[in-house]
């Protein structure tokens, strides 16, 4: 009987355990030519010209004006690319640094921490991650008037210091990663809450700290709405000034798609060196979650 | 090992000295400290502005007068009875489903198939991740290029086949399938791979008992999977409705006008909302319009969250 079961078992095992067959593998290709395929299109759109995406025998192979497609775009003074792709890297730099930094101290405290009030603070944390703070534009619009920041990456930076998300994350990360006893050891050494943070806790960190500071420099990278409405044409992040693009030249989708391809290539290359740790960050996030 | 127990013995529990109060206040308030820019920040850029919403929705607000008289819900009654505010949540809510419901479907699919014993993992997670790296602005502008009436990819690619061309900018419920298409080129994989994390998590016994008792994986992918991926498509479901009821970028850039269409056939509450406030300039129905895209997340997550928890248990019910 035992035996029997125990044959059972193994052949089950080995069931769940085989390669997948060729529908899982065809399923996986599909959706792997669906993901790469916009950037071929925009390529083949990128290296014509005006004419390219109403040619009735359009050809596959890609033409050869990218070059000067792309030389269109960056001399098109009133897109202004080269000060957007400089802001969209101070912003996304800005925003994630002071993400991680300060997500990693209120979350070293809500995990290590003893204080009143602990649970129902990082409960209004968790309860504020559902708002959706984009529908604060009208007075974050008028604040940032009166102060006379508009038109200023300030306004653009200083909405994103912080993030719900973040805290969270962090917390959840720290209780489990950060052993109760190293941090005790370091108070007995003498060390302030500060130095326990700064020597022990954000190095135990850094592993979430990373995944959390990539996301946050994705999720900047790629926000149009309140930078839309916060920026304006002389002083863009990459999206806004991508809107311009569109606005010049909707006729002439050759130059459109030679600019979304350069504006896309920074985060691209992120994601070649850095789509392991955001696959896996994403995954974890999900089951904490 | 045994000498620093005996350390942490002969330490100064008591409260004498200078030093020890120190760092009795430091174990104490310093965690307030540390949570204090989050909170600080938070009330300031997120919390205070939401509130603040409402204040200006209830006056005469415009963008170069700035605040003028309370008018109560004047600013709602009147948004209420435009007929385009209508439209907008028409909208809003038809590219909502025509985008979720099939990218949930898809979503599970990848993540059913990212599941199994695969050969370079890494790679084939990656492969679904990769759209997420694309601005929707971007994401717009290659897809928009796609749907045009004439000369776009997609109507070229009909007529080859012996079908008619869709009028992708002319016709409400074609624009919105544009759209949608849009939004789920960007969000597929990363829900997938949301939705893998959650399969990864149910207890491998479950399967080894269906397999030994006959079930195909059909039945297990019914009977197990989605009953014990609950919680995940929970998540997924609400994180969708919060983001996908705000879509801007796409319809935005989906013509050249960026106002929803001739004949608002695109035009999404938060269009809605930009128009209200920075082509109308006037503040208080923006902020109105903002309030009443709040209650309607808010009703339509919690319709959501009823229905995923029926959906769910029923399954697990019967199996």
């Amino acid at each position: 009987m035992s035996a029997l079961s125990a044959f059972n078992r193994r052949r089950a095992e080995a069931k769940i355990a085989q390669r997948p067959g060729a529908l899982v593998y065809g399923l996986l290709s599909f959706i792997l030519v669906a993901s790469v395929f916009p950037f071929y299109w925009s390529f083949l759109i990128g290296s014509g010209d005006a004419g390219t995406l109403s040619d009735t025998s359009l050809s596959w192979i890609p033409g050869g004006n990218f070059v000067a497609n792309a030389r269109a775009v960056i001399d098109n003074e009133s897109v202004n690319f080269w000060k957007a792709l400089g802001n969209s890297v101070i912003v996304s730099t800005v925003i994630s640094a002071s993400v991680v930094f300060f997500a990693t101290l209120a979350g070293f405290a809500f995990a290590k921490g003893r204080f009143v009030g602990q649970r129902g603070l990082l409960v209004f944390v968790i309860g504020t991650m559902c708002v959706p703070t984009q529908l604060s534009v009208v007075p974050l619009f008028i604040a940032m008037s009166a102060f006379g920041w508009t038109g200023t990456l300030g306004a653009v930076i200083v909405p994103g210091l912080v993030t719900a998300f973040g805290v969270f994350w962090m917390t959840q990360y720290i209780a489990q990663a950060l052993p109760d006893e190293l941090v005790e050891a370091g108070r007995i050494d003498g060390a302030s809450m500060f130095q326990t943070f700064w020597h022990i806790a954000l190095p135990a960190a850094r592993p979430a700290a990373a995944m959390l500071g990539l996301f946050t420099f994705i999720m900047a990278w790629t926000n149009f709405f309140w930078p839309f409405i916060a920026l304006n044409q002389t002083n863009p992040t990459l999206p806004v000034a991508l809107a311009t693009l569109q606005a010049n030249y909707f006729v002439d989708y050759s130059i459109v798609l030679a600019g979304v391809l350069l504006a896309t290539i920074p985060l691209l290359v992120l994601f070649i060196f850095t789509g392991r740790q955001l696959v896996e960050g994403i995954m974890r996030g999900a089951v904490k979650g | 090992m045994t000498t620093s127990t005996t350390v942490v013995k002969d330490l100064p529990r008591g409260g004498f000295g200078l030093r020890a109060n120190l760092g009795r206040w430091d174990v104490k308030y310093s965690p307030y400290v540390f949570i204090s820019p989050f909170f600080i920040l938070f009330g300031l850029v997120g919390l205070f502005p939401l509130l603040y919403t409402g204040w200006v929705a209830l006056h005469a607000w415009d963008l170069l007068g700035g605040q003028g008289r309370w008018t109560g819900f004047d600013n709602f009654a009147f948004v209420l009875q435009q007929r385009q505010f209508w439209i907008a949540l028409r909208n809003t809510l038809s590219i909502f489903l025509v985008s979720a419901i099939p990218q949930l479907i898809a979503a599970t699919a990848i993540a059913a198939a990212l599941d199994t014993n695969l050969r370079n993992k890494t790679f084939w997670r990656m492969s679904v991740l990769l759209p997420f790296v694309v601005m929707p602005v971007a994401v717009t502008l290659i897809f928009g290029s796609m749907f045009g009436e004439r000369y776009g990819l997609v109507n070229r690619t009909l007529a080859d086949i012996g079908l008619g061309p869709i009028r992708w900018h002319t016709d409400p419920l074609s624009s919105h399938v544009a759209i949608a298409t849009m939004v789920n080129f960007r969000w597929t994989g990363y829900n997938a791979l949301i939705l893998l994390a959650g399969m990864q998590a149910i207890s491998r016994d479950l399967y080894e008992a269906a397999t030994i008792d006959g079930a195909s994986w059909i039945r297990r992918f019914f009977r197990i999977t989605i009953p014990q991926l609950r919680p995940t498509l929970i998540f997924v479901i609400i994180t969708a409705t919060i983001g996908g009821l705000q879509i801007f970028d796409e319809p935005r850039l989906y013509d050249q006008n960026g106002l929803g269409g001739e004949d608002q056939q695109w035009m999404t509450m938060t269009i809605y909302l930009y128009k209200l406030g920075w082509t109308q300039l006037n503040f208080g129905r923006a902020a109105a319009v903002a309030w009443l895209l709040f209650l309607v997340i808010v009703a339509i997550g919690l319709v959501n969250l009823a229905v995923t928890r029926r959906i769910a248990t029923s399954e697990g019910r019967t199996a």
